[in-house]
């Protein structure tokens, strides 16, 4: 699946569930997939001695779904996430990300992509303490050379989006960790990305802000996103359609949640 | 990413850190004052002594005494034997020994005691003839010149500098007034026109009078038979190399000399009195401009020290910006565009300093400054060079860092 030429068919935006119907045949219904991933191996080589992070990993996610990555540490879960996040290349295997093959990419190609098609959410937030909510929002935009006005309305959309439109030029320091998280997330949706991909993004919250952010990730996943959460706390992965365990390497079992 | 986003967030990394950022562009700016106040400097002296070349008159050419060789073989060097007389002066002053010459002053000078009355002021007194007001390109203040006749009458006449008669008359005009110069009385008949110092030469203190007054009643010794110097002025500046050559050939008959290079005299212009003058003053401001190039290294490793450290300092931004789509390029312009202005600022302010060193130095000292608007230009072009070249290790340095260790890092 590495040939580059094997592109799935993008799916029309105004199809909101991102199902298209072959051959005219109704009840065949087929899901585009964003992520592709076939037999990845990640081999480390501190010293002499090889560390296969990874061992050939094969996950599919379909457009629309919203999938949690679980695993302890040490299993894998965050060599995964940066190869899935396209911070990270694999050493052998396909990935084929909204129909593209990342996994031979540049690293200026990869900033590309991360670019457009992935929207970030990490556990530490990581909002530039000088700027202000929406300055911190239309970070990516810049990167994607949008002119200064469109960045800024752009912004003010994706604020509104996670319930932050009076907080727009307060600075992170001026904002609980909730709300931080939120505009994070804000920073993430502002590209219209194919791929949101949240890393512990309830890590450092509590509760009741923990569950405003899994609130809104199912809301955007009802409205139609792509959703990968990794995770190493089984109620948090219990919000997502399905969970993939992962353990020293290897995807465990495959299971669809209730 | 644009331009003007990557140009608004170097800036903006400047000003979030206001006293390093101060710090390093004072660096900078150390520097560059230093260069542009050195080169001021050099200019403003080579002006001077241009101006004080030409103040000893136009198209001029001085003929001095040659080295003196002891008995025991020590040579005295230029200047110390007392080869040249007033009768060589005379030789030099005819249409048809040298054409070309339309002027001549001779000058025999020594240290006297003035008296005027009961106040005293020791100067140069310089004994020489009637055209030495025209062939030194001077002028007279108040009453006169002595006359060619004065001259061959040895009148008991002299003409004043003006820091000599305020020095021996105060406000009163010393016009008529008796000056008494080794015994011998003369009366006051001009003051001159100020024309300032002539490198270490004060200009405007000596006694001019008759040469004739001054070797047969005054100067003893060789000042009663040699001059010290002979200011032949040629008809043009075309003129001055037919003038040197006709200088050179009757001086070397009337001395009896046949072999040109053992002359006892030397014939100097003012381009080369001009040229020695700024080969000297051209390797002070080499040397002194060296300094502060120096100067101008250490602010620019400045600059690359605290990019340096910005960079370690933001390791996790860069590492965010990378996630969110930033390419290597990006990075590297980001902290270039940040070093270059860093560098820019420095450049801006350095020229500042110099600005009002130019003002402020006169003030201390005598040298004049002058600046150039080229150099200026050029100093803050070479100040944002300098914070680009310093600024190129650390951007790359950023541009290199893996997104991930760099998220990963506390």
């Amino acid at each position: 699946m590495s040939d580059p030429t094997a592109r799935v068919p993008r799916v029309d935006a105004d199809e909101p569930t991102g199902r298209v119907v072959v051959d005219g045949d109704p009840t065949l219904i087929v899901r585009h997939p964003i992520i592709d991933m076939k037999d990845l191996w990640k081999t480390y080589r501190p010293g002499s001695l090889d560390v296969h992070a990874l061992r050939g990993v094969t996950v599919t996610v379909e457009e629309g779904e919203f999938v949690a990555i679980m695993g302890p540490s040490g299993s894998g879960k965050s060599t995964l996430m940066h190869i899935m996040g396209c911070l990270d290349i694999p050493t052998s295997g396909s990935y084929t990300l909204n129909g593209a093959d990342v996994s031979r990419l540049s690293e200026t190609a990869l900033a590309r992509i991360r670019n457009r098609e992935i929207g970030f959410v990490f556990q530490q937030y990581n909002l530039l303490p000088r700027l202000t909510a929406w300055r911190n929002i239309e970070l990516p935009l810049i990167y994607a050379r949008v002119p200064g006005p469109e960045r800024r309305r752009r912004a003010l959309i994706a604020l509104d989006q996670v319930g932050l439109s009076a907080r727009a030029e307060h600075r992170p320091t001026q904002l609980s960790g909730g709300q931080q998280q939120r505009v994070a997330l804000a920073r993430a949706l502002v590209t219209n990305p194919a791929l949101l991909l949240a890393d512990e993004p309830t890590g450092n919250l509590d509760t009741a802000a923990a569950g405003e952010i899994l609130g809104l990730l199912q809301e955007l996943h009802r409205a139609g996103r792509t959703v990968v959460l990794i995770t190493h706390e089984p109620e948090v992965a219990s919000v997502a359609d399905r969970t993939l365990r992962i353990r020293d390497g290897q995807i465990e079992t495959a299971e669809i949640a209730a | 990413m644009r331009w003007r986003d990557t140009l608004r967030s170097g800036l903006e990394a400047i000003l979030g850190h206001g006293l390093r950022s101060l710090l390093t562009i004072l660096g900078i700016m150390i520097g560059i004052a230093a260069v542009i106040l050195t080169v001021g400097l050099g200019e403003g002296a080579q002006s001077s002594v241009n101006s004080a070349i030409s103040a000893l008159g136009s198209n001029l050419l001085v003929v001095t005494p040659g080295s003196t060789t002891s008995a025991a073989g020590v040579r005295g060097g230029f200047g110390t034997a007392s080869t040249l007389t007033l009768a060589d002066a005379d030789a030099l002053g005819s249409k048809k020994v040298a054409p070309n010459v339309i002027a001549v002053a001779p000058q025999a000078e020594t240290i006297e005691v003035l008296t005027a009355g009961s106040t005293n002021w020791t100067t140069t007194a310089v004994g020489t003839t009637a055209s030495w007001l025209t062939v030194r390109d001077r002028q007279v203040e108040e009453g006169g010149f002595f006359t060619s006749q004065e001259v061959s009458g040895a009148d008991d006449v002299v003409v004043l500098g003006p820091t000599t008669a305020s020095e021996l008359f105060g406000a009163e005009s010393p016009i008529d007034q008796t000056v008494t110069i080794n015994g011998e009385p003369l009366t006051v008949i001009g003051v001159l026109t100020s024309a300032g110092s002539s490198g270490s030469t004060d200009l405007d203190d000596m006694a001019i009078l008759p040469i004739t007054t001054a070797q047969q009643q005054i100067f003893t010794g060789t000042f009663a038979t040699s001059v010290s110097t002979i200011y032949c002025e040629a008809n043009s500046s075309a003129g001055l190399s037919g003038a040197y050559q006709e200088i050179d050939d009757e001086l070397l008959a009337a001395h009896h000399i046949d072999e040109p290079s053992d002359a006892d005299f030397t014939i100097t212009s003012q381009t080369t009195i001009a040229s020695t003058a700024n080969s000297v003053n051209r390797t002070l401001t080499d040397l002194l401009a060296g300094v502060a190039g120096i100067s101008l290294l250490v602010g620019g490793i400045g600059v690359m020290n605290i990019m340096l450290v910005s960079v370690t300092e933001r390791v996790r931004e860069i590492g965010l910006r990378k996630a969110l789509g930033a390419a290597p390029t990006d990075i590297r312009r980001q902290f270039l565009v940040e070093a270059s202005s860093l560098g820019l600022l420095g450049g801006i302010g350095g020229v500042l300093v110099g600005f009002v060193g130019t003002v402020v130095l006169p003030h201390l000292e005598s040298n004049p400054v002058s600046l150039s608007i080229p150099a200026t230009i050029g100093a803050v072009l070479v100040a944002i060079a300098i914070g680009l070249v310093f600024g190129v290790y650390p951007a790359t340095r950023a541009a290199r860092l893996s997104p991930i260790d760099a998220l990963r890092s506390e």
